[in-house]
């Protein structure tokens, strides 16, 4: 008979199964992390090249030469801004005109649904000012877009100049393919996300904008630039945008090229790029990018203007001129020969960006590690929930196997025997306690915030941060009050079924997140799966409660915090982790709300139920 | 009768030329670009620097067929519109006024060449679109575009093989369209376009050889392209020297561009054709040359009704002073044709057979059990 029908040779299978389970979940595991290490080692990490032939084998002169203009504009901006307080719409509109642009504008209104303390800003309305280059020999079916997002905290006056000069000298040239867009926004990302939204008529955030008067075509490309200061020191390319999606490969080298040949310091995370990649200072580096890179992804923020452009699925970078104590500076005919560069190499596609990797992570500028090759270290450590779960399984049938039909699992009811009901029912009631706690915690903070400032002396924000906190926390307490509930015939092998259901959703759903986000995927999995696959109900309670608690979402989120700023060398202590945890939460909120942010709901409604079951698990009584 | 004897004599002397030119060879022109798209701006430059060469030389536009399958003098990205370069710094402008473009755009396809090549072409097509070749043409036939190990790409979207062209000219040549071929190709691997001729009186030159690639040049950071490909550039280079009265033979084209100035390696093949490429003039092909032999012997033309006949009967006598004009030796095609296949090397069965196999037997030795193995070995 075969391997699986014979009764015989299933239970000698069974009993391998179990022995070796625990050290092939070890191993598994180990395996996992130590891939995600050799991520930036030489075989795994390859040389970034320009997969675009369009792009590739075309040079550029730059001939921009208006760095006077480009300050003097800048000024002028400044003046009238301090002078208004707000976008000063009219000097933009008549400047854009002078230069030779088609110039419209676009208002728009929101409501946040508290008020945003590190903006500061509750009722938000502002305009939006753009200009229109049209391709003087082509029909206007593509465009590209260069984009200064315009904030209370950062002016960005230098890159206003910069957008001016560089539409002035682009204005004098006849090669362009497709028409060009210089958009101003008011209220930085809000402003970006209501003229996107306006741009492709969909309306995915709840914004109130009025529509748009002028159009430019499909959208190939879009730089967001961010410069305060006249001289800058370096360029810093933000790739990460909303949902961790990342813009096409070949938009980075083509950034990267032009830093090349300018001689133009670049950098990425804010770091320098390792010199030589076969001692180990350079991969120790590349490591320290990475996690970096890993930490902003999962996140799911956009990171500047271009994070939500990719949403569109048009190709994005954000650069940032950064004025540090260096020696060597650069002023902003550099910075705008780099972008007249990218320009000019842009006007030459013929299709969209799609030559190049959509899902990578960047150890340097010059270094990318590709899907293929980073999706294995996700995949051992998904295995593990794999292997526990099939050990459950196994013990699973074996206790049930003078029945026929598998025991305690969730299934079509046939005439059930009175513990199959039980076994069934067992697993219902925490299943939807726990999805009815996560609900609780997506929905509850933004809506009781006002009944929460009625009573406690707090404002909005720090209401609905507090609200998730404690229904977080009482989430905690429910297997002591669910058991009252569910009749207390629960049989002893029920924390299995209920332990396997709540492995295979665990792997479910970081299966899922990890396909589109893996950085998420892989930090929770790194958290998550140790503590899912040790979660039982005989042992060590408190040290497994202790370690459960530990990598739960929420202590995940503030210790990737603490990661994050340690990498970026300059550490918190604690209480300044705990206030940027608190505005952490805050904003993860506030973006879901604004931008479509998709953290806060997978975190409530998907990960945190989950972590409730095994917490459940362990407190089985 | 004086005068009747001198015209007479005009007469005679002015028939044996006209005679003798009727053995002047015609050349005939094919130049054709297969790509299109702005960074292919290099190849519509090649193609157009040899159609300036030729014309120059002498090749009117009715014996020309230019195919070009982009137009890069008006793309919108052309910082330099209603302009073609061929060198950098904007030296030389190849397409001006006087350029004649046979087959445009999307009219460049591999049916279409056949069809010019093959003169299977409808009836409603103007001349100007026509190979108006014969038996006694000198045809030149000018490729340049984005090749491979045994195809050349037609407009991003389609290929001809080296068998099909093979089989085209093989097609002209029974259908007695060219007395003699020279086939010039510029892209990557061309020495494979070339390696299966098998009609009489071909020679070809490639830029490289099999599993090289052919390299561009001329760089030019104000248009953003490179505007001519290296082998091309260096042929044009030595066309520029080639006046109507050179004696360069082909010998010298050969050596045109070697591997320190072309980086890839220029091939050529002359096995098909009969005469000695040292023999063969330039101008054969690439300009208007016609032979006028002048001959001092006489022909007496009688006038009223014995012209007729007499000047019949010293036709037959002429043609058999005249060294014979015969076509050149055929090569033996039914033998070709009925020659046994070449024994190709016998190479283990690939993955997907063995895995077949594999199933068939484990399935096998499954249903019936594995004691039944002992009876294999």
């Amino acid at each position: 008979m075969g391997l699986l029908s014979d009764p015989v040779r299933r239970r000698a299978l069974a009993r391998l199964v179990l022995r070796l389970n625990a050290p092939l979940c070890v191993l598994s595991y180990v395996a996992g992390i130590a891939w995600f290490l050799a991520l930036v080692f030489p075989p795994l990490t390859q040389r970034t090249y320009m997969s675009e032939n369009a792009m590739g084998s075309t040079m550029v002169e730059e001939q921009f030469a208006g760095g006077d203009r480009a300050r003097a504009f800048a000024r002028d901006f400044a003046a009238h801004r301090k002078k208004s307080g707000a976008l000063p719409v009219a000097w933009l509109e008549r400047t854009m005109r002078s230069v030779g642009l088609e110039v419209y504008t676009q208002s728009f209104s929101r409501k946040l649904p508290f008020p945003d303390e590190t903006h500061e800003r509750y009722m938000v309305s502002g305009t939006n000012v753009y200009g229109i280059l049209r391709a003087p020999r082509a029909a206007s079916t593509e465009s590209l877009v260069l984009t200064v997002p315009c904030g209370s905290d950062s002016t960005n006056s230098q890159a206003v100049g910069l957008l001016l000069a560089l539409a002035a000298h682009f204005r004098g040239q006849i090669y362009w393919a497709k028409d060009i867009v210089f958009l101003v926004t008011e209220h930085d990302l809000l402003g970006t996300e209501a003229w996107l939204e306006a741009y492709h008529d969909v309306n995915v955030t709840g914004m109130q904008s009025s529509p748009l008067q002028g159009r430019a075509g499909a959208i190939q490309a879009a730089v967001a630039l961010e410069l305060s200061s006249d001289v800058v020191t370096s360029l810093d390319v933000a790739v990460e945008g909303l949902n961790g999606q990342l813009p096409n490969l070949d938009l980075l080298n083509l950034f990267q090229t032009f830093c090349q040949k300018g001689g133009l310091l670049c950098t990425l995370q804010g770091k320098l790029q390792p010199e030589d990649w076969t001692s180990l200072d350079g991969p120790l580096q590349g490591l320290q990018t990475l996690l970096l890179m890993v930490l902003r992804q999962a996140s799911g923020r956009p990171h500047g203007s271009h994070g939500l452009f990719l949403r569109y699925r048009v190709e994005a970078l954000t650069l940032r001129g950064i004025n540090s104590f260096r020696q060597y500076k650069y002023d902003l005919v550099a910075v705008g020969k780099a972008l007249e560069g990218m320009f000019r190499k842009l006007n030459h596609l013929l299709e969209r960006l799609h030559q190049s990797f959509f899902l990578y992570l960047l150890p340097g500028l010059s270094r990318f590690v590709s899907i293929g090759l980073y999706m294995p270290a996700v995949g051992f450590l998904l295995l593990v929930l794999g292997l526990k779960a099939l050990e459950l399984w196994m013990q699973l049938h074996e206790a049930g196997m003078g029945l026929e039909e598998p025991g305690g699992a969730p299934g079509p009811s046939v005439p059930l025997p009175p513990s199959q009901g039980v076994g069934l029912a067992s697993l219902v009631a925490p299943l939807l306690i726990s999805q009815a706690m996560g609900l609780a915690l997506y929905v509850l903070p933004v809506l009781g915030q006002h009944v929460a400032t009625q009573h406690f002396p707090v404002a909005e924000a720090e209401a609905v941060v507090l609200t998730l906190l404690a229904i977080y926390a009482a989430g905690l307490a429910l297997p002591h009050n669910t058991h009252r509930v569910v009749s207390a015939q629960a049989p002893d092998r029920g924390w299995m079924a209920l332990k396997l259901v709540a492995l295979i959703y665990l792997a479910l759903q970081l299966g899922c997140i990890a396909l589109t986000n893996f950085s998420l995927g892989f930090l929770l999995a790194t958290t998550m799966v140790p503590t899912a696959a040790l979660a039982k109900p005989h042992g060590p309670r408190t040290l497994y409660a202790a370690l459960l608690v530990l990598t739960s979402p929420a202590a995940t989120l503030l210790g990737s915090l603490f990661l994050w700023r340690e990498l970026q060398e300059a550490p918190l202590s604690l209480a300044e982790g705990w206030q940027l945890f608190l505005a952490a939460l805050a904003q993860g909120v506030l973006e879901h709300h604004t931008y479509g942010a998709l953290l806060f709901p997978l975190l409530s409604l998907g990960l945190y139920p989950c972590w409730l079951l095994f917490w459940n698990v362990l407190f089985w009584k | 009768m004086a005068v009747t004897d001198s015209l007479s004599r005009a007469a005679t002397v002015l028939a044996t030329v006209l005679l003798l030119s009727f053995g002047s060879v015609a050349a005939s022109h094919i130049e054709v670009c297969t790509s299109r798209f702005w960074f292919n701006y290099r190849h519509v430059a090649n193609t157009l620097s040899v159609y300036r060469s030729v014309k120059r030389l002498g090749i009117p536009d009715s014996h020309i067929v230019l195919m070009l399958a982009d137009d890069m003098a008006c793309n919108p990205r052309n910082p330099k519109p209603a302009t073609v370069f061929s060198h950098k710094n904007m030296e030389l402008n190849v397409y001006g006024d006087d350029v004649e473009v046979d087959y445009r755009s999307y009219e460049v396809t591999v049916e279409n060449f056949l069809r010019v090549l093959t003169g299977r072409i409808p009836p409603s097509t103007p001349r100007s679109k026509r190979l108006l070749s014969d038996d006694r043409s000198n045809i030149l036939i000018y490729m340049t575009g984005h090749g491979g190990n045994g195809f050349l790409k037609f407009q991003d979207s389609e290929e001809i093989t080296n068998i099909e062209l093979a089989d085209a000219f093989e097609q002209m040549w029974q259908k007695r369209r060219y007395n003699e071929l020279l086939f010039i190709i510029d892209t990557c691997q061309g020495a494979s376009m070339y390696e299966r001729f098998y009609s009489p009186n071909i020679m070809a030159l490639a830029s490289s050889q099999v599993g090289e690639d052919s390299l561009s040049h001329q760089p030019d950071p104000a248009i953003g392209v490179h505007l001519m490909d290296r082998y091309t550039f260096y042929v044009l280079e030595f066309l520029e020297e080639i006046n109507p009265a050179s004696q360069t033979n082909m010998n010298d084209l050969f050596q045109v561009c070697p591997k320190s100035l072309c980086v890839s390696t220029p091939g050529h093949r002359t096995d098909l054709f009969q005469r000695d490429p040292k023999n063969v003039l330039i101008t054969d092909f690439f300009g208007s040359v016609r032979k006028v032999e002048i001959t001092t012997e006489t022909i007496k033309l009688q006038q009223d009704s014995e012209i007729m006949e007499s000047s019949y009967k010293e036709d037959q006598m002429d043609e058999k002073l005249m060294e014979p004009l015969k076509y050149a030796e055929q090569l033996p095609v039914a033998q070709i044709i009925h020659q046994k296949p070449k024994l190709k090397d016998w190479h283990p069965p690939g993955g997907f057979i063995l895995g077949l196999w594999a199933l068939i037997i484990m399935v096998f030795f499954k249903t019936y059990g594995i004691k039944h193995m002992k009876f294999i070995f």
